[in-house]
């Protein structure tokens, strides 16, 4: 087993009486593709905003690479190597598609240069360049954001995930509101990406995940109902009864 | 708009306003559009790029005249190290009233901004023995002043217009490098979506912040120059109405563009100073047209003329597409 990247300790987030998650114990191995899946309401999104820095937990602790981030703000998060993909597209939507990705890119170099030429950071230029490439928005990085269709949004967002280069790369419903090609367009980028750095999504549409994802972990009532691989997921009886039962 | 317009921006708008004062009516006119210009174009930083409405920046306006007059007043400073000391207790300000209110978000920032403004106006209206309270700080006089051997007199309108216009310049030319920069990105990127600007890798809350301080110098850079254009810094300085002005030019002119508070700052003078001559309700007429503009134009006088220049372009039989 290779060393885990990421690392969950007993986290519990109550909003007010209601418990989203309760005591949830995980590791993700480094250079694998995962899942979390589970019913909606089973606490998958507030998982993902604690892993991502968007949220502290009320409870539990949160170690990257055996780094405690526990607490620390989002863009610390993303310093440190943690990018993130929103189930609600989330971009500039005012700014050129170039600028988007370009923009994203640039944190590692610059965020406080007052003085210097944007325009002048060619390294920073072609990291944008290629990340459009390889998403597939080439042609478009002169539009506004704003006005691309759903599914080349999304997959600026990935392009804007990746452009601060990740160890670790979470994907919220990467195709949640997408067309069945552009499902597989999306699908396809996701395993290419996963050759090369830890992805873990998080989906509720289960058979998407059941292909492509090395390990999954199911939440039921915001705790692990069961981990493993997708053959013991889906022989499983428990999931069975709570997940793909009602299918 | 594409680069190259961007970097001509500067040099284009300095020649404009160098000739400028040659068709107003009177130069008194010029240096207020000056002055009121800066304003808004420090006010437009935070706002127009970076999403934030103060309704508090008159604070900074009024704290950069004050400073300016108290430090040439009270202690005998030369006047361009006066206007220095003005601008860094309005960067201060800005400083302090930013970390306050950037906790907040949407209306709850502009109330806290408006009502922090209002605190520093009741200071100053208070202080009447270095503000001179209700009557304002008067008696701020500019010495003759002999640079490279010429004589430079600023009771001559049009001399007082240019030297102003030096400092106009300077500042014009850093706003636009900050835009310019990898910076002004990160300003705009907050702009848009501030949880996507910090999934990023960006630090919000202190960018949010030192574009406020930034902005508080620039706004406190015109009020330091209007203390040396007015001789006197009127209390009305810090008036919450001075922080309404600044948020009707920038609508008026153009949110988000570089030229576009300096033109909401002329037509509303302008304006101004016609309807006052025609009625004592001018401001009356002044509100219809601004509700006009924003109906019609909501990109701003100077962002509707900016898109239309784009249209153009873009159809024109050179474009490469």
């Amino acid at each position: 087993m290779s060393a885990a990247i990421l690392e969950v300790e007993g986290i519990s987030q109550r909003f007010g009486a209601f418990q989203a998650l309760k005591g949830v114990n995980v590791a993700f191995e480094a250079g694998r593709l995962s899942a979390i899946i589970g019913p909606n309401g089973a606490g998958k999104s507030t998982f993902f905003d604690i892993v991502s820095g968007a949220r502290a937990p009320t409870e539990g602790r949160v170690r990257f690479l055996g780094r405690d981030l526990t607490g620390q703000p989002q863009h610390e998060f993303a310093r440190v190597g943690i990018a993130k993909s929103f189930q609600i597209t989330t971009i500039f939507k005012q700014l050129s598609v170039h600028e988007n990705v370009r923009v994203a890119a640039q944190m590692r170099q610059a965020r406080y240069q007052l003085l210097r030429e944007r325009t002048a950071m060619h390294t920073v230029i072609e990291a944008a360049d290629r990340l459009l490439e390889r998403v597939g928005l080439s042609a478009l990085g002169r539009r506004a954001a704003g006005d691309l269709a759903h599914g080349q949004q999304r997959c600026l967002e990935v392009a804007m995930a990746l452009a601060s280069d990740p160890q670790l790369l979470l994907m919220d419903e990467p195709t949640a509101g997408m067309s069945p090609e552009e499902t597989g367009v999306m699908m396809g980028l996701i395993s290419s990406l996963a050759k090369e750095r830890t992805v873990i999504l998080v989906e509720h549409k289960m058979k998407l995940v059941m292909g492509i994802c090395e390990r999954l972990v199911v939440l039921h009532h915001g705790e692990v109902l069961a981990e493993g691989s997708p053959h013991e997921i889906r022989n499983n009886a428990e999931v069975r009864r709570v997940y793909l039962g009602r299918r | 708009m594409n680069r190259q317009f961007h970097r001509l921006r500067v040099p284009a708008v300095l020649a404009f306003l160098t000739l400028f004062p040659l068709v107003m009516p009177y130069q008194a006119l010029a240096v207020n559009i000056l002055i009121f210009g800066l304003y808004a174009v420090g006010f437009n930083l935070l706002f127009g790029y970076t999403g934030m409405l103060s309704f508090g920046h008159a604070a900074f306006f009024g704290i950069g005249g004050y400073l300016t007059g108290i430090a040439m007043l009270d202690f005998a400073v030369p006047w361009p190290l006066a206007i220095l000391a003005g601008v860094l207790c309005a960067m201060l300000g800005g400083g302090v009233i930013g970390f306050l209110a950037i906790r907040t978000r949407g209306i709850y920032f502009s109330m806290v901004t408006l009502a922090l403004g209002q605190i520093v106006y009741y200071g100053f209206y208070k202080a009447e023995g270095w503000t001179g309270g209700e009557n304002g700080l008067r008696g701020i006089t500019v010495a003759p002043l002999h640079l490279l051997g010429i004589p430079i007199d600023f009771l001559n309108p049009l001399t007082k217009y240019y030297v102003i216009l030096i400092f106009v310049g300077i500042a014009l030319w850093f706003v636009s490098r900050v835009l310019n920069s990898p910076f002004g990105a990160v300003m705009e990127a907050i702009r848009e979506n501030e949880k996507r600007a910090a999934a990023c890798g960006y630090d919000v809350v202190r960018t949010k912040l030192l574009v406020f301080v930034l902005s508080a110098g620039l706004c406190g850079l015109a009020g330091a120059l209007r203390a040396l254009h007015l001789s006197i810094v009127p209390i009305d300085s810090l008036h919450y109405l001075q922080s309404g002005q600044a948020v009707m030019m920038c609508l008026l002119g153009g949110m988000g563009t570089f030229f576009g508070p300096f033109v909401g700052a002329a037509v509303y003078l302008l304006l101004e100073d016609t309807l006052t001559n025609l009625t004592s309700h001018w401001m009356g007429a002044v509100g219809i047209i601004f509700m006009l503009c924003v109906i019609f134009f909501p990109k701003g006088i100077w962002g509707s003329v900016l898109d239309w220049i784009e249209g153009w372009v873009v159809r024109s039989p050179w474009h490469p597409r």
